[in-house]
């Protein structure tokens, strides 16, 4: 026996370097990251102020602030709402096929193509997006107009360059595609045998295997990767700005003329430039508002997420 | 209900690797068959290949004839969905649905033979299973709540409610117990015989004190060494095989001298 034995016994853990070097490294790492966030919001706050208590004839378009980024959040919302509406259902039909019924090898190199559309700079879509898709969806879009031009959002005039908010949300469609499809493969493909077997075992089809026991077990892993897209979609610039550069209307449902709000993120890129004083505190104010609307889908997503977290499988 | 099982000459295949070879038994109905063996003797290939389970694995196949009934399993025109809606399978880990409710997860089985069944006789169907399966009163309250929140027994008895709500002619337990603790699986045991009255069950056990007490007949399965296709050895009442087993390797892995 050596004098081991007469140590007290520990009360606490033994403290290991390893151990602590992690937790501070985490700590510190997570402190960062709200300290960056902080330091935005509150530039963002601090240079929108003027923007914010200037009388509304100073705003650009002399219609006052409300007037200004209204439209703005509008486009926003509208062209980001299309591509998610657009590219979720496709993204989540890709993921099942890759999953589920592709031949191996075409699942994988099916897999490999739909992640390299997230490697395309988004520049690159704006131009695929002006001078291919545009032209080609105007005799769709006539189509449109013709047969259901009674709904309000497929009213004429058609655009005759075919530059319009529909057009902008099927491009931001496949751009968002390959992360929600991603996500929506990953979680497919970690749904545990025993669920898919249980299904199976009840003798359900593969379709009826992948409603019992898929889809419920990767539902949260689809909002999760939708609300990615999403985000990714609201804060696009380059393409939209290419596609949209010189319309600016208000608010309008109208989907395919061309009269089309901005997005936020599209009209900071197009007027930063040219703009001086207090036009440059108005766009950081539209700025605010885009961070705060991310903010809260990203509330959202993590809601919707949690509410049946009971269900949600991961116990 | 219940119905008789005929295998002849059965193979069973992984790709190119012979898991079984040569199967010939005959299951009564209305009883109760343990299947036992060492680890890796194709076991659970072989009760996987009674409901056609094991064509959910890439490259697995079998060759030669499982007969139901008269009914060849493997025919051209049989569809294996047919199949397991007829001959029901609970797993050796409890695998109720994590998204659904107990009441869903009994349900489940049922919402697939897309007839409109009412809701009343849903509820009468659900309380019938639960009932079947031991676990009416226990959860009678929750019905609601997730399957998931219940303990390990619990959720394996949910398991069993679930494939005996479909009405299958044929139970199969792969190790249903062994991820159960002593009282869960006396639960499960007694569960087992009085379902016997109207399936017919085949069970998988490493507990050799469960197959003697459950079970009317026993099949040896045992496989010469790594690599070579699992058989069996020996199929005879368990009486027998628990007394006096025909074969000398029976009667070494019964006593615990290998395996
Ligand atoms: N999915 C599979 N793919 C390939 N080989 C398998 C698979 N499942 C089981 N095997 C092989 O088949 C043999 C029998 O396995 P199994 O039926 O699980 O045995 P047991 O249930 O008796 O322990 C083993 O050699 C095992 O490695
Ligand atoms: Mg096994």
């Amino acid at each position: 026996m050596t004098s081991t034995t007469s140590a007290p016994p520990a009360q606490q853990p033994k403290s290991r370097p390893g151990d602590r070097i992690f937790a501070g490294t985490a700590k510190g790492a997570g402190i960062l990251i709200l300290v960056i966030l902080a330091g935005v919001a509150l530039f963002l706050i601090s240079e929108s102020v003027p923007a914010l208590t200037a009388s509304p004839d100073e705003i650009p378009g002399d219609g006052g602030l409300a007037s200004y980024i209204g439209p703005l959040i509008f486009g926003t919302l509208l062209s980001a709402m299309i591509a998610l509406l657009v590219a979720t259902p496709l993204a989540v039909a890709i993921a099942l096929f890759i999953t589920f019924y592709a031949p191996r090898k075409l699942a994988a190199g099916l897999g490999y193509v739909v992640d390299l559309l997230a490697a395309i700079p988004s520049i690159v879509y704006g131009f695929w997006g002006i001078a291919w898709l545009a032209p080609r969806l105007v005799p769709f879009y006539r189509w449109l107009e013709e047969n259901l031009g009674f709904i309000p959002f497929f009213t004429g005039p058609v655009s005759s360059s075919g530059r319009t908010m529909l057009t902008i949300g099927l491009v931001l469609a496949v751009m968002i595609l390959p992360i929600v499809s991603a996500i929506s493969r990953e979680v497919f493909s970690q749904v545990p045998t025993l669920h898919t077997e249980a299904a199976l075992a009840l003798g359900a089809t593969r379709w009826e295997m992948i409603k019992m026991a898929v889809i419920p077990y990767g539902k949260s892993g689809i909002i999760g990767g939708s609300m990615l897209g999403l985000g990714r979609a609201l804060g696009e610039t380059m393409a939209v700005a290419i596609i949209l550069s010189g319309s600016a209307a208000g608010i309008t449902w109208a989907l395919i003329t061309s009269a089309n709000p901005q997005t936020i993120a599209a009209n900071i890129a197009l007027q930063f430039p040219e703009e001086t004083g207090l036009g440059v505190n108005t766009l950081i104010a539209s700025g605010l508002a885009l961070f705060v609307i991310t903010l809260l889908v990203n509330m959202l997503a993590r809601w919707v997420v949690s509410r049946r977290a009971d269900f949600s499988g991961a116990n | 209900m219940a119905k008789r099982i005929d295998v002849s000459d059965l193979d069973i295949y992984y790709g190119n690797f012979k898991a079984v070879e040569g199967v010939n038994l005959s299951i009564e109905p209305r009883s109760i068959t343990a299947l036992i063996g060492p680890s890796g003797c194709g076991k659970s290939t072989f009760l996987r290949a009674l409901n056609r389970m094991h064509e959910v694995i890439p490259g697995a196949r079998v060759e030669g004839k499982v007969v139901i009934e008269g009914q060849d399993l493997y025919g051209s025109d049989v569809d294996p969905v047919d199949v397991r809606r007829q001959i029901g399978m609970v797993f050796q880990r409890p695998n109720p649905f994590p998204t659904m409710s107990i009441y869903d997860n009994v349900a489940a089985g049922l919402r697939l033979n897309a007839k409109k069944t009412s809701k009343s006789d849903m509820d009468d169907l659900v309380e019938r299973s639960l009932k079947g399966a031991n676990l009416w009163n226990e959860v009678k309250d929750r019905l609601n709540r997730p399957g998931s929140g219940l303990s390990g027994g619990q959720q394996q008895r949910l398991c069993i409610a679930r494939a005996i709500a479909i009405q299958p002619e044929v139970l199969l337990m792969d190790e249903p117990c062994s991820a159960l603790d002593p009282i869960s699986t006396l639960a499960v045991e007694d569960l087992m015989m009085e379902l016997k009255e109207q399936f017919t069950i085949v069970i998988v056990t490493h507990n050799m004190q469960q197959a003697a007490r459950v079970s009317e007949t026993t099949g040896f399965f045992n496989l010469n060494g790594v690599g070579q296709p699992g058989r069996l050895i020996e199929y005879n009442p368990t009486e027998k095989i628990f007394s006096n087993p025909d074969e000398k390797a029976t009667e070494d892995y019964i006593s615990g001298r290998f395996g």
